[in-house]
């Protein structure tokens, strides 16, 4: 595709003698909003750990706006534009909200400005009001509701302005007011002009948020296509129904 | 000031220097039970460069910094590969080398120790001690400061947000080693005396329980867990000669005090100050003011 963001071309990965992920092929177009689902088990975080660097590539290649970043060591894809969250909280429990989402940014800084300066503080501080989360400035994020930390973890990738953001289930545990607040904040962020990759259960979610569906089963894509496409699939169908439904 | 006060408080500000020499690396995920390591390497430099070479005590104390710091980076590639309890045995290991090669070079005076002449007083100590404090507050409010507490959290987040971790480490871990052989440079010269023993095991063990202690999260632990371990030990001691009821405390204030230490544990189990302390208390200043 040449308007491709991201292209994956024949992405394997094996752990021991399990292939986790076998010859996965996909494209995501630039400003789009794509869903990766699949059932529990089809390899969808290995995905994201082997775009985001977390896992050596077995064989396949990855290319970000056409640059092969296979074997980019994995602390440089962000400054290539790529930022992720994470299926469970991974926010630095001890610091505070602020110094979390300054953690997006800091790969941009020179290591010994103060950090704490007024502008990456300010700007940290002013993501979080953007997002609705600036009731909590100082606060320790261990102590934080999973809702909010949830939240917390999405503006704490904005910040690092990437280009592609992937998201491992970032509705999974949100009630439906902070689903749609997740929402809001994600379509203004398209808005600027961020590609979504989503790996997301909640399929109404998906059909709101999304306008590209990859569907993954056992390590294999089975299907890519629109959202209101997906349903109709019989092989989806069968991947999550089982042979009897299709 | 009285000759016993003015020694506890050096005792204490020299004490702050070498625990914010492991608090660095703690701060960064690293736990270093080689602090005598560094300060017997500081310590000797100092001592030998001010007694054997005449240089001036005030150029020794930086040298003796950074001879350390030096010592450090060379040995944190080696060290750093260990993790845990591993890293912690390694640490020690190193402080052991350290004391068993020093124990060997008799023109640093060998098993009898280095006596010197040039004297670090109460100001100088105190004046050194603030410095190091302002060092590591500045430090901790840098981006490498946010790197470092990142990495003490989560390394594989800290790393995919563009964290270079091992550099961190090192960085952490040479600084550490720097502030230690500043705290050896002051302790030669405040006792005008240094030998192996000085720094035992229990040495290392102290300074790792001082930040563990008072807490890794902020930049007050270390004080808090300085002030700790040197004041209450003293303390007993003091209530034992002053009042005559409590005179069992001489015999047995090592037992009271540990049942102290268990009793922290217990009740601050992530340490004395904690960043939700600190907090609590700015924003009860921010309300009051």
């Amino acid at each position: 595709m040449a308007d491709a963001i991201l292209s994956v071309e024949g992405l394997c990965k094996r752990f021991g003698g399990l292939t986790v992920i076998d010859d996965v092929s996909f494209d995501v177009r630039r400003g789009s909003r794509t869903a990766l689902i699949g059932p529990n088990g089809a390899g969808k975080t290995t995905v994201f750990n082997l775009l985001s660097g977390a896992y050596a590539v077995d064989r396949g290649r990855i290319r970000l706006h056409g640059e092969d970043i296979t074997s980019l060591p994995a602390r440089l894809r962000i400054g290539r534009g790529l930022a992720r969250s994470f299926q469970n909280v991974r926010l630095m429990p001890h610091l505070s909200t602020v110094e979390n989402v300054m953690l997006g940014e800091q790969w941009r800084s020179s290591p010994f400005s103060l950090a704490r300066g007024r502008r990456a503080g300010g700007r940290a501080e002013r993501a979080l009001a953007d997002a609705g989360l600036d009731t909590y400035p100082g606060q320790v994020v261990a102590t934080l509701p999973y809702g909010i930390q949830k939240r917390i973890e999405v503006v704490r990738a904005l910040a690092a302005e990437p280009k592609l953001l992937l998201l491992d289930e970032p509705a999974a545990g949100l009630n439906s007011a902070e689903t749609a607040a997740l929402r809001a904040l994600l379509e203004r962020a398209c808005e600027r002009g961020i590609t979504l990759l989503v790996v997301e259960h909640d399929m109404n979610f998906v059909k709101q948020l999304c306008d590209r569906v990859v569907v993954l089963s056992f390590g294999r894509k089975i299907f890519e296509g629109t959202p209101s496409e997906v349903h109709a699939d019989p092989g989806v169908r069968q991947a999550y129904l089982g042979a009897a439904a299709a | 000031m009285s000759g016993y006060l003015s020694g506890v408080l050096a005792q204490l500000a020299i004490n702050i220097v070498i625990a914010y020499s492991v608090f660095l690396p703690a701060a960064a995920g690293l736990l270093n039970l080689g602090a005598a390591g560094f300060v017997l390497v500081g310590g000797y430099t100092a001592g030998g460069l001010t007694s054997r070479l005449n240089v001036p005590l005030l150029a020794a104390i930086p040298l003796a910094g950074l001879a350390a710091a030096l010592i450090a980076f060379l040995v944190s590639f080696p060290i750093l590969r260990t993790r845990g309890v591993y890293m912690v045995l390694a640490t020690f290991a190193f402080a052991e080398i350290v004391g068993g090669i020093l124990l060997n070079i008799p023109a640093l005076g060998g098993a009898a120790g280095l006596s010197v002449s040039a004297y670090a007083g109460l100001p100088l100590v105190f004046t050194v001690t603030a410095l190091v404090v302002a060092l590591v507050a500045w430090l901790l409010a840098t981006r490498f400061g946010l790197a470092m507490r990142a990495v003490h959290d989560d390394e594989n987040v800290a790393l995919l947000f563009g964290t270079n971790l091992r550099l961190t480490q090192v960085l952490a871990f040479t600084a550490g080693g720097a502030l230690g052989g500043i705290g050896g440079a002051l302790l030669v010269h405040q006792f005008n005396f240094i030998d192996v023993q000085t720094t035992g095991v229990m040495f290392s063990i102290f300074v790792l329980l001082y930040v563990l202690m008072g807490g890794t999260q902020t930049a007050w632990g270390p004080i808090a867990g300085a002030l700790f371990f040197t004041l209450v030990p003293e303390g007993l001691r003091r209530a034992a000669e002053l009042s005559p009821s409590l005179k069992f405390l001489e015999s047995s204030r090592y037992i009271v005090f540990g049942a102290a230490v268990v009793l922290v544990m217990m009740w601050r189990p992530e340490g004395l100050i904690t960043r939700t302390l600190v907090e609590r208390c700015y924003g009860l200043l921010r309300r009051n003011g």
